[in-house]
């Protein structure tokens, strides 16, 4: 690969048709950095998180409330995983409808990420904001997070990539779609005054400490899993979070507010100093949590792990260890300084090794097909369906560990068929004209003989393109 | 066009490039008949303790004393455990002598990352991130050249992955692409041996799926009549693997397992009807990461734990029992105040029942699919 092909498929998103090949390629990369638009015209009037949240807690207190009066049974929010089991309660279509609702929120946020990075003259860091999302990765998964997944990736992380690592991190592991999803929103503390008077009272539901999102944070977000944590470090952790949970939850003038759709609720907090990683929180309320995410922020493992999965991104499934040094080093040095990490790496040599480095995931794919040939993008439910049928639906891996970033995860024999499919009808839609101008831009002086060759010798534009969509240069960045 | 084999692509003979590098069990290549295995992993971490109820330990009650309830009805497996009665016809199986329960066992892994637990599960390794290939992938170099081994997913997880030539298939929803095309691809990636090798797999497994090629995945009753077309006839895989997501229930977990397990009887019910005759020469693995903790937690659920449950089920499975030397659940007896406390070795049990079911040396099995440990296979699986 060429540097500019370099700069376009493995850092970028792929050509944007009509774009200039870029002349210098590692300036046109930072230069994006600068022009980025964290809330991108595609975003403006949409309903935040925290008003989707509200509606909803507001519809399931009222549903509670008429099943107590008919049936006397209970039905948590949480407890709506599938919704085929319930077909035959009357009370529960309004479950289903807001299964449904969440659902179709999420396509049209699908449809707003695709849009804003098949247009963007910032695809660099479009990809930083994929990227980001997916360490934070939230998941639809759990069907109550598919209406604020959307909002997660716009609202928590799309703001502060250019931040501090610190500044991304409490944004994004605190916010309501991950309160939500990793059940912060029921951790409560088993000392907290709360709690204290419910064990006089044995009729009401009883709570208690979820480690979910201490131990996530610690293992995905921060430390990584050999971070030198344990299992001590992780319920004291759990404790100083306890109190964070949903505005949509907890109301009233006991509620601290810390942002939309996020309040700090004192009577469930656990009291006492937790002591973390040997370190002990004297802070009151919500600072002690907040100190804790300063500290993994700053810590070397983090610096760590973060280099190694930025390196990874970018060059290759095994990084060049020089480049996570470099990284980390520089990580530590500027105390998370988001915009010199990215410097570092586009400066560094190991990820302009000019031989493809890493295996397109679907959305990279797909991404990268429909920038280089169309101005309008199918609607929503079509391309939310496309995707899908990659096998990557955004916002829904499989567990908060986000999608994998290893070619052996999507180098299967299955999903390049998809690929072929999908590129075949893809190219069904298009002017077929140009296509050999068209995969020079694409791959500028990068194109190999033989994908020349199968374009000019396709019997049919239609399939010139659909072969240009799926050739080896196409599959690999 | 070439004109390709698919019983030689599924074993891995044809020209598949770098993939097909020498198949590793070349030298202890063992003549496998009929037999077939399907693993089925339960990605999450599936509560064993409500999966098989220990009714019988009074410290029981007192840990899930509100989820009770569930058990009224159900299945006795003994004097002791209780079946989970959304596994019906896992239940039949049972009755029939056909369905093993493994409690209170755990891979080596000790700690409870659910990804950490995952590579240990699937690299079959002492330590996560030890082996870079999964032992469902050793077991298939151990049976070659007559063990084609598939995943029922879109692309190879990592228990499959390796130097054995494998393969995956999931149905898609969306229209083949058309023959003049596909001729073309050939063509196109006649100089890229990955993509060469991945592209005559899959035209391979898509001809094999016949007209379940339009299948839904999500639905357990095609899931598991699927599994058993891949699997029939000389041609069909000897290995097959799927994953199942879901079973991670830190909130509400009585409802979740319940549903998560129905899904999970239906798919091996549809399994089980659709081998007909295959059915005795059949073993099927469900397997998880790990246990969740004995307690509940504050919201209904239960968190990352130790010591769970497995089951094996099969035709000539020495079935109709539960292995369990059981640890007790008293606090004392806990694994760190906790979780169920471990008392068998899956890699033990599972090294034991395939080299019962494909006739392998135990002590090969065991080495080459769980190295690095001293413990001997399990024995006693099957019916002889």
């Amino acid at each position: 690969m060429t540097d500019a092909a370099i700069a376009l498929n493995r850092f970028g998103l792929g050509y944007r048709r009509g774009s200039p090949t870029p002349d210098n390629p590692r300036r046109w990369l930072l230069a994006q950095l600068e022009r980025y638009d964290p809330v991108p015209p595609e975003l403006a009037g949409r309903q935040n998180g925290a008003t989707i949240l509200t509606d909803l807690y507001r519809n399931i207190v009222e549903r509670r409330r008429l099943m107590r009066q008919g049936s006397g049974k209970d039905m948590a929010m949480e407890g709506m995983e599938s919704a085929e089991d319930m077909r035959d309660d009357p009370q529960l279509a309004e479950v289903r409808r807001n299964i449904r609702e969440g659902r179709q929120v999420m396509i049209a946020d699908i449809g707003r990420r695709m849009r804003i990075a098949v247009a963007s003259q910032a695809p660099f860091a479009e990809r930083l904001v994929h990227f980001w999302s997916n360490h934070f990765a939230v998941s639809a998964g759990r069907v109550q997070v598919a209406s604020v997944a959307g909002s997660h990736e716009f609202e928590a992380i799309r703001p502060h990539i250019g931040g501090t690592f610190a500044e991304l991190l409490k944004s994004a592991a605190l916010h309501p779609a991950m309160l939500t999803y990793l059940d912060q929103a029921q951790s409560f503390g088993p000392s907290s005054p709360l709690m204290q008077r419910r064990r006089n009272r044995p009729n009401v539901r009883q709570g208690g400490l979820n480690e979910n999102l201490a131990r996530e944070i610690l293992e995905l977000h921060t430390l990584g899993v050999n971070g030198g944590y344990g299992q001590e470090d992780v319920r004291e952790f759990a404790k100083a979070l306890t109190g964070w949970t949903l505005s949509a939850r907890r109301k009233g003038r006991r509620a601290i507010d810390i942002s939309p759709g996020v309040v700090f609720f004192p009577p469930l907090h656990e009291p006492g100093q937790p002591r973390i990683l040997g370190k002990t929180y004297a802070q009151e309320g919500h600072r002690k949590a907040l100190a804790v995410l300063d500290d993994l922020s700053a810590h070397p493992a983090t610096a760590r792990y973060v280099a190694t999965k930025l390196a990874r991104h970018f060059a290759g499934d095994m990084p060049p260890e020089p480049l996570v040094d470099r990284l980390a080093a520089n990580f530590l040095e500027t105390g998370g300084n988001l915009p010199a990490l990215y410097r570092t790496l586009v400066e560094s040599p190991e990820a302009w090794a000019p031989e493809p480095q890493k295996f397109r995931q679907p959305i990279e794919w797909a991404t990268a097909a429909l920038r280089a040939t169309v101005e309008e993008l199918p609607d929503d439910r079509r391309l939310a369906g496309m995707l899908r049928e990659l096998g990557q639906l955004p916002w829904a891996p499989p567990s908060p560990a986000g999608y994998d970033d290893i070619a052996a995860s999507w180098a299967g024999p299955d999903a390049l068929v998809r690929r072929v499919e999908v590129a075949e009808r893809m190219a069904r839609n298009l002017p077929a004209r140009d296509v050999e101008a068209l995969a020079q831009s694409m791959f500028p002086g990068a194109l190999s003989p033989k994908t020349g060759q199968a374009i000019a010798r396709a019997e049919s534009g239609e399939q010139a393109m659909a072969l240009l969509l799926v050739a080896p240069e196409m599959m690999r960045r | 066009m070439f004109i390709l084999d698919r019983r030689m692509l599924l074993r891995g003979t044809a020209g598949l490039g770098a993939l097909s590098l020498a198949v590793p069990g070349g030298l202890f290549a063992q003549e496998v008949g009929n037999k077939r295995l399907f693993v089925i992993i339960l990605r999450g971490a599936a509560d064993g303790l409500s999966v098989a109820a220990p009714l019988g330990d009074p410290a029981y009650e007192a840990a899930r004393g509100p989820w009770l309830e569930t058990y009224a009805d159900a299945r006795k497996l003994d004097g002791f455990f209780v079946l989970h009665p959304a596994l019906e016809k896992v239940g039949a199986l049972y009755a029939k002598g056909e369905a093993l329960v493994a409690h209170a066992v755990a891979t080596d892994y000790r700690e409870r990352s659910h990804f950490d637990a995952q590579n240990l599960l699937e690299t079959g390794g002492t330590r996560a991130y030890g082996e870079r290939d999964g032992w469902l992938n050793r077991l298939a170099g151990m049976l070659a050249p007559g063990g084609s081994a598939l995943a029922l997913a879109p692309t190879v997880p990592l228990i499959l992955r390796g130097d054995a030539p494998v393969s995956s298939y999931a149905p898609s929803r969306l229209p083949d692409a058309s023959e003049l095309l596909t001729e073309r691809i050939e063509d196109l990636y006649a100089d890229d041996p990955q993509l060469a090798a991945l592209w005559q797999q899959a035209q391979a497994t898509r001809d094999m799926a016949g007209d379940l090629a339009s299948a839904n995945l999500r639905n357990a009753q095609q899931a598991g009549t699927l599994a058993a077309s891949l699997m029939e006839g000389d041609s069909g895989a000897r290995i097959l693997t799927l994953d199942l997501n879901g079973w991670d229930s830190h909130a509400n977990q009585v409802g979740q397992i319940a549903r998560r397990l129905a899904q999970l009887d239906v798919l091996l019910g549809a399994f089980h009807e659709s081998m007909g005759t295959l059915w005795p020469d059949t073993m099927v693995a469900v397997v998880t990461e790990f246990g969740r903790t004995v307690a509940r937690n504050g919201t209904n659920g239960t968190d990352h734990g130790t010591g769970g449950a497995a089951f094996l089920l099969g035709g000539s499975v020495r079935g109709g029992r539960v292995m369990a030397d059981w640890p007790g659940l008293a606090a004392a007896q806990l694994y760190e105040g906790r979780d169920l406390r471990p008392t068998m070795s899956l890699e033990v049990l599972l090294a034991g029942a395939l080299a019962e079911h494909f006739a392998l040396d135990p002590a090969l099995a065991m080495r080459t699919l769980f190295p690095g440990r001293t413990a001997r296979a399990g024995k006693g699986f099957m019916r002889t």
